[in-house]
């Protein structure tokens, strides 16, 4: 009697999803992707180049470093952490696998793993010091963000590490089926984050983690293991968006990546992460790179100055941010 | 016209995406009353009271206060035009003094500055706290409290605006009977000041005693209004549920076995002391005492999330070493603690993602979620426990108090435990899914389990026990067989008037 009773209600509930709140979810849950839409409409009708597959491929290309940064930067997030140390260990991790490849020196996958290696440890000692410390991230790693590249200039003298094998510059300069190869490695990249996240165990407990630190202890998970975790996966991305940033730049630069993990982190939260935890997805943050990267491009193409394009950027980030947060309301 | 209605809220809709949380539904209160509103988990109680401080913007009707219509836009309106709330779920800042937290957003200031007059506050904080007699320091911080305290400065806070129209959402959930006791005094003296109160609570014992008059809700409509004198328990149950509830504790007798588990010489300074417990198969042990008597804390350690300082624990006979919750977890031991927003849920996850959480490995093939499995078992959980929710993507968040509560209990169970630790199991939970989870715990106990269960509603130990042990400041000063077992007996244990 009381089942039958609670069952019809539990369907009544489920018919009264009528056509308008149909528009709202649907605005809820792609608001971003409608923004970057938006913007992709306004582009083609300000200027004829932008939507040429040239010009698309350039603008992907060119967030794909950022990318890569931002899908780590994204779980971290989640966790309410933050790493600012990914634009410096990209630099550490570049010179460092820079320098195993030189032509006709080693095989490419030695300076491919030393630079992975080199970005996991960095990202594992973020998470260490984070997780057992029991410090606020911010601190760590702005501390890593410091030595670093304190660290890339000590390993490359100052100066940038050339003469590289042409296998190596292929992964940052090289096309394949007509498209350039970084846009593969991004793909990839998120192909693996987005199944990480969201269908296996350690995805699970990085939500849970940053929905409520304390419950999750109490639900069994293994808080601390699965920070330094998530700030070493975060870590492996930076060393090998290092990597594809150096191949594509010939030379590895320990200069490269200044303020890079700023636009990670701005990419994370336009495409909806939320920095008190527990909210975000990878799809989200490459909708996110899009927005900056279609921004950058089409300012450049409206041949902006320099100077102002800074100020709009500034400002148009944090305006998408309001509008995502307001419809939420 | 109306003079005698302080507050006449009318035609009163509200939809969320795919919940319908109020329909058409009215509430008229008499100045100078308590009127108790009831309802179901879910009912809308809690919307409806979110809507007149203007947290919610309603779909449709028309609030009238004190005569004049209102349309509050925020909770600061509401304020300031004389209705202050006690939420369901407390929300204080830790870091803050009491003084801090009560002039939150009002602050005292010096003359004609921007300076805030600390001691001002203070001054005037004590002087509150002494009115209500709450003997407190208002220069305590919140985090140094105990949940109940912290309730007792949140009714403090509501009562500080000098309001003429005060709600309470479920106050006493937190609190035990002493306070409960306290707190109505505190109601006895706002009324006699001509103060309305609008009482939201799943305890039938405490609307008898306090309230006036009773607005009924279910599932979002309105079904009746009627005074207190007129009206017997039996009847409101039946005017809240839809149907007549026979038994309130269904105890059913199993079959009790072995010592599952023991609990050698337990001892955290400061929280317990030499604490021995055993519980058997196919027994509820209820664990009685005050707030602050150390019950939670021993089940804490048990499941190693602070550890004791000394001790030693056995299972099935053999001595084990629980260091973290999911050593607990994989001994077969769950925990329902006692604070579900603190260290229950996950609030901004789906309901799905928070009942398999501690179940996850069953879940896992060839290192992917299995979700079909996961969907499968979690319809389940929601049909077996009766959760409301649109779906079981529904962000958690946004179930009611009780549902949220429901959700929790459905992990534990999804971990298919030997032994249950349950603090405060119905908490927050309405009669009658009150009566069901209680079936559950019957169910649970006849197949073989154990459960340890703790909670401060003495008709509820009472009446769900095997057997009954009562602890005072610490330690355990009592125990009682489930025949031997009254209120009396109970209190003076736990008040170490018998010790
Ligand atoms: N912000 C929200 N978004 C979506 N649904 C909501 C939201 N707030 C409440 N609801 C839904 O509205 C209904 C009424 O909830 P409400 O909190 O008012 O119940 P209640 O009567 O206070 O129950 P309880 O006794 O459990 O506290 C529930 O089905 C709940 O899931
Ligand atoms: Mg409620």
């Amino acid at each position: 009697m009381n089942n039958l009773a609670n069952k019809t209600s539990i369907k009544n509930n489920k018919h009264e999803i009528n056509k308008k709140d149909k528009i709202k979810i649907l605005f809820r849950r792609h608001g971003m992707a409608l923004v970057l839409l938006a913007m992709v409409v306004l582009m083609t009708v300000l200027s004829p180049a932008f939507l040429t597959t040239r010009n698309l491929m350039n603008v992907v290309r060119q967030i794909s470093v950022i990318a890569i940064i931002g899908f780590g930067v994204t779980m971290v997030i989640i966790t309410t952490g933050i790493d600012l140390s990914s634009g410096s260990v990209l630099a550490l991790a570049g010179v460092i696998a820079t320098s195993f490849a030189h032509p006709n020196q080693y095989p490419l996958i030695v300076s491919i793993i030393v630079g992975l290696l080199v970005g996991a440890i960095a990202g594992s000692i973020n998470g260490a010091f984070t997780a057992f410390g029991e410090i606020p991230a911010f601190i760590p790693t702005l501390g890593m963000m410091i030595a670093a590249r304190g660290f890339a200039l000590i390993f490359s003298d100052g100066r940038p590490i050339t003469n590289l094998s042409e296998s190596f510059e292929f992964i940052g300069g090289g096309y394949f089926l007509g498209v350039p190869f970084p846009i593969y490695v991004m793909l990839l990249t998120a192909v693996i984050s987005h199944i990480l996240l969201k269908h296996t165990k350690f995805g699970r407990y990085i939500y849970a983690i940053g929905g409520n630190a304390q419950a999750a202890v109490v639900s069994g998970i293994n808080v601390r293991k699965y920070l330094v975790l998530v700030y070493t996966y975060a870590g492996l991305l930076s060393g090998l968006a290092g990597i594809v940033l150096a191949s594509r730049l010939s030379a590895g630069q320990p200069t490269a990546g200044v303020s890079y993990e700023l636009d990670a982190i701005a990419s994370a939260v336009i495409g909806g992460t939320s920095l008190s935890g527990g909210v975000g997805t990878i799809p989200g943050t490459i909708i996110g790179a899009l927005i900056m990267g279609v921004l950058n491009n089409g300012l450049d193409l409206l041949q902006v100055s320099a100077y102002w394009q800074q100020v709009l950027k500034g400002a148009i980030i944090v305006g998408a941010v309001l509008l995502d947060k307001k419809k939420n309301r | 016209m109306h003079a005698e209605y302080v507050l006449e809220m009318k035609n009163i809709s509200k939809t969320f995406p795919g919940v319908r949380a109020l329909n058409n539904v009215q509430l008229k209160v008499k100045k100078g009353t308590v009127h108790a509103l009831m309802g179901e988990n879910g009912a809308g109680k809690s919307t409806l009271m979110k809507i007149l401080i203007g947290m919610y913007r309603p779909d449709g009707g028309t609030i009238k206060f004190k005569g004049k219509e209102v349309k509050f836009k925020s909770t600061h309106d509401a304020l300031q035009a004389g209705i202050s709330m006690i939420h369901q779920e407390l929300s204080p800042v830790p870091y803050m003094t009491i003084a801090e937290n009560i002039f939150l957003g009002r602050e005292s200031l010096y003359k004609k500055t921007f300076w805030v007059n600390d001691r001002e506050m203070e001054r005037k904080t004590e002087e509150l706290l002494k009115q209500l007699e709450i003997s407190l320091n208002p220069k305590m911080k919140m985090k140094e409290l105990s949940t109940a305290y912290t309730q007792m400065v949140e009714i403090a806070k509501a009562i500080s605006y000098n309001s003429e129209l005060i709600i309470m959402d479920e106050p006493t959930s937190a609190i035990t009977e002493r306070e409960v006791e306290h707190l109505f005094k505190i109601i006895e003296w706002l009324k006699k000041k001509g103060v309305s109160i609008i009482y939201i609570s799943h305890k039938m014992d405490e609307i008898f005693k306090i309230a006036d008059e009773i607005t009924v809700f279910r599932d979002g409509s309105y079904v009746d209004t009627c005074s207190v004198k007129n009206i017997t328990k039996e009847k409101l149950i039946e005017m809240m549920v839809g149907r007549e509830i026979t038994q309130l504790f269904p105890k059913e007798e199993a079959e009790i076995g072995k010592v599952l588990l023991e609990i050698k010489n337990f001892t955290r300074a400061g929280k317990f002391y030499d604490i021995n417990l055993k519980v058997r198969k196919g027994e509820i042990l209820g664990l009685a005492g005050l707030m602050g008597s150390g019950r939670s804390e021993i089940m804490e350690s048990l499941f190693g999330v602070v550890k004791a300082d000394k001790g030693e624990i056995y299972i099935k006979g053999k001595q084990v070493h629980i260091n973290s919750p999911a050593d607990a977890i994989k001994h077969k031991l769950a925990f329902l603690t006692e604070d579900r927003k603190i260290s229950g849920l996950f609030l901004p996850l789906s309901v799905k993602d928070n009942m398999y959480i501690s179940s996850i490995n069953n879940y896992i093939e060839k290192l992917f979620i299995n979700s079909k499995k996961v969907n499968k078992d979690c319809e389940e959980e929601v049909k077996l426990l009766n959760i409301k929710t649109p779906g079981l993507d529904q962000i958690v968040n946004n179930l009611s108090g009780g549902n949220q509560q429901k959700v929790l209990i459905a992990r534990w169970l999804l971990t298919d435990p030997d032994i249950l630790i349950l603090d405060e199991p119905t908490r927050g939970i309405d009669v009658g899914a009150k009566a069901e989870i209680h079936r559950l715990m019957s169910k649970l106990a006849k197949q073989g389990k154990a459960i340890i269960m703790i909670s401060s509603e003495l008709p509820e130990i009472l009446g769900m026990s095997d057997r009954i042990v009562v602890m005072h400041e610490g330690k355990i000063t009592g125990e009682l067989t489930r025949k031997e077992a009254t209120q009396e007996k109970i209190m003076s244990y736990a008040t170490g008037a018998a010790s």
